[in-house]
């Protein structure tokens, strides 16, 4: 199997690659740091005896995705699935009143993955298969004050992958929402960790488990989805008062 | 980031703590610019204050997790300083290899086991974890990195195999692995009634077996005093590779805390009357090394007041009668926990300067913190361990004063030449002072 990372060194990417590479696998690791790609590609080749070819790519900016995408094809030749794993968690309080960084932030976690899952949706649609996977997040499913701006990137990401879902039904492309829920990772690396935290690789594993299956929106850990029910089914003049 | 950053005997607590994640290791923090100083921090399993460092800064070197190099002909492996020993064995063990020295818990990193220059169940074969690095890198806080090796920079390379991380922060580090042939263990059983068993058994145990340990009951009096069971084994010579991955489960979830496998041990050997002597079985590796691994953070089990581990080796010359007259009076204290670990040490020198483990018998005991009695009684017992010439292991300290740690390693002159200024922890200006 081919697989292409879109942010490639994200700890949760790495978990995921992992359990892949029990099978035969040949992988493509996309990322905006060399050093980081070269740390990452070593790591997997030691434990999993997968040698991961790497692409150092500015991936976010939406003026050379395709690009990226032609030298992918080049480079790496026709692949099954496409991974999109990258994201940035801000500090929403350092940003709250810095509209060029809220910009950036929806940018990133939303427009930039969204254009890209055009491209690799338009690919696998053209070979009628492929599966493409992207990470969105359980803080997505409802706005929190303490993370809306991330939260409202990742929910409408999710809004974009469920239409092009819909729209690629019946196809034979498979398009996977991700959702984890808290993950100690070096995006939560300042966050102090409490018992909702799952490791990256328990994660890894349950997102590989997801893609095996094909599922459409997948929690990870699955416990999440009980969790995220009950949070979206608090009324709203209860929630706004609430603290999370 | 952790959500506390405490040693695991959660005595003595440390002052606020500031913390600075390292995880890419091309991307090191720089230190020269952080106010006061620094320690770097592994899995804190730690015992004491060396891996706490109070008003201070310590480097979470837990992110440095990658594996760098294998090479499976050799049984080498290059990999970065926060690697857990789980994370290596659930590489290597499949490949029929193990570690060639552990401690009683895999959860701790590759930098903490070379800076605590850690022994296991195997010393009077393999001697400590320093004696199986090749070279590590080491960053000073001038961002100098610098490779040590026998051959290279060999004087830091002492420095730092038990080092306490004061010399600078490991950023990866390359061992020799262990071939084994099975995941599992044939290990023997036998109690014994007193120490002086304990000795004659230990004698013949330590030529023909890789592994020995043992379990002393030290709550039992009078012509029960001493009685224990001894542990033995190698591994197998065939059979299944697999590390196990089952999760452990997490205090108060599990109310028996202590040893499982010992106290079930003692059980059986003790109160069940078909078992005479001793009993043979092939285990995993995994009770038989880290049976306290099973239960998670078994350490809350003492309370918010925590415990002090209580761990010297005296040497052979005369150590058994300090021997009988400590654990006598551990008796009489009440202080301590039920089951004690008590092995010996054998001749193999590490490169360490500050090296804890040399010949003789070493014995390590939980005492819960209750203060003041705790404290008085420990030191009572560090007059045994100096007038019989052992020394105490500062990897599990967290009250030993300053004269007699100078008195116990007499290197530390020496050794004080390669510190980094910049570096120091909550252990280190104690027994300064
Ligand atoms: C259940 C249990 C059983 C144990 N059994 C044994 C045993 O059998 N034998 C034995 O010897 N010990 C034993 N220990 C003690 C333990 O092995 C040591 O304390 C070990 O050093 C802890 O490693 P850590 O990664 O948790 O490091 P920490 O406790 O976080 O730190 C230990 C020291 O290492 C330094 N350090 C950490 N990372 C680095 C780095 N990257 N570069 C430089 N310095 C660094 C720290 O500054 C500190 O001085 C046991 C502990 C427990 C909890
Ligand atoms: N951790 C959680 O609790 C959690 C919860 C829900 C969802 N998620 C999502 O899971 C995914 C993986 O995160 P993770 O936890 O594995 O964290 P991570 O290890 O920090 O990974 C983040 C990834 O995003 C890349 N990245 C950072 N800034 C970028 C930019 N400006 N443009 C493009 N890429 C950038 C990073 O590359 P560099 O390393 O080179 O910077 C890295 O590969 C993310 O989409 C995240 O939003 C995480």
């Amino acid at each position: 199997m081919k697989l292409v990372v879109i942010g490639g060194t994200s700890a949760i990417a790495v978990a995921t690659i992992k359990q892949f590479a029990k099978k035969d696998l040949e992988v493509l690791l996309v990322d905006i740091n060399f050093n980081r790609l070269e740390s990452v590609k070593n790591d997997i080749f030691v434990a999993t005896g997968v040698l991961p070819s790497i692409f150092e790519w500015e991936i976010s900016n939406i003026n050379m995705q395709e690009q990226l995408f032609e030298k992918i094809i080049q480079d790496f030749g026709n692949f099954d699935v496409a991974f999109i794993a990258y994201g940035t968690l801000p500090n929403q309080e350092d940003i709250l009143n810095k509209p060029n960084e809220i910009q950036k932030q929806l940018s990133i976690n939303f427009i930039s993955a969204a254009t890209l899952s055009s491209i690799f949706a338009e690919y696998f649609e053209k070979r009628n298969s492929g599966i493409l996977a992207v990470i969105t997040s359980v803080a997505g499913d409802r706005g929190r004050k303490s993370n809306y701006i991330y939260g409202s990137a990742k929910g409408g990401l999710s809004i974009f992958l469920q239409g092009l879902r819909n729209r690629l039904s019946g196809t034979g492309v498979t398009i996977i929402t991700i959702k984890p829920g808290l993950v100690d990772s070096p995006m939560t690396a300042d966050i102090p960790k409490n018992p909702l935290f799952s490791s990256s690789e328990i994660v890894g594993k349950h997102i590989f488990n997801a893609i095996e299956k094909k599922k459409d929106i997948a929690y990870v850990p699955g416990f999440w989805r009980i969790v995220m029910f009950i949070v979206m089914h608090i009324p709203e003049a209860i929630f706004k008062k609430m603290n999370l | 980031m952790k959500s506390i950053y405490e040693s695991w005997g959660k005595y003595p607590t440390p002052e606020y703590q500031q913390v600075i994640n390292y995880s890419w290791i091309n991307e090191a923090p720089d230190l020269a610019t952080v106010i006061g100083n620094v320690l770097p921090f592994g899995l804190g399993r730690s015992y004491g204050d060396s891996c706490l460092n109070s008003n201070g800064t310590l480097v979470d070197c837990s992110g440095l997790n990658k594996f760098i190099s294998v090479d499976w002909d050799k049984g080498v492996l290059r990999a970065e300083a926060g690697v857990s020993l789980d994370e290596i064995l659930k590489l290597i063990v499949p490949k029929g290899f193990f570690l060639a020295v552990t401690p009683g818990t895999k959860f701790v990193t590759l930098g903490g086991a070379i800076a605590n220059d850690v022994h296991g169940k195997n010393h009077h074969k393999m001697g400590t974890f320093g004696c199986h690095v090749n070279c590590f890198e080491l960053l000073r806080s001038t961002n100098e990195r610098l490779i040590c090796s026998n051959s290279e920079n060999q004087e830091l390379f002492r420095a730092t195999i038990g080092g306490l991380g004061l010399t600078g922060i490991i950023t990866w580090a390359e061992i020799k692995l262990f071939r084994i042939d099975s995941s599992m263990i044939d290990a023997e059983f036998v109690k014994f009634d007193c120490l002086n068993d304990f000795f004659e058994i230990n004698d013949f145990a330590n030529l023909t077996n890789d592994f020995t340990v043992s379990w002393i009951d030290c709550t039992s009096t009078g012509t029960r005093s001493g009685r224990g069971i001894y542990s033995s084994g190698n591994f197998a010579k065939s059979g299944p590779k697999y590390a196990n991955t089952k999760h452990s489960i997490d205090f108060p979830f599990k109310s028996s805390f202590i040893n499982e496998l010992s106290v079930n041990l003692f059980n059986v050997l003790y109160y069940q009357k078909q078992f005479d002597k001793k009993l043979n079985s092939l285990i995993h590796y995994e009770p038989f090394f880290y049976p306290l691994d099973a239960v998670g953070k078994w350490n809350n089990a003492y309370g918010k007041n925590g415990f002090i581990q209580y761990q010297f080796v005296l040497p052979f010359n005369n150590g058994k009668e300090a021997l009988k007259e400590i654990l006598t009076r551990i008796n009489h204290s009440g202080l301590s926990s039920f089951l004690t670990v008590l092995k010996t040490f054998g001749n193999i020198k590490s490169p360490g300067m500050l090296s804890f483990p040399r010949p003789g018998i070493t014995l390590a005991i939980d005492f819960r913190m209750t203060g003041k009695r705790t404290l008085d009684f420990l030191t009572s017992l560090d007059d045994i361990v100096k007038e019989h010439r052992g020394v105490i292991y500062p990897a599990k300290d967290s009250r030993m004063s300053g004269s007699d740690f100078m008195h116990f390693y007499p290197e530390v002159k020496e050794f004080s030449k390669y510190i980094d200024p910049k570096f120091s922890s909550s252990f280190w200006r104690r027994v300064n002072n």
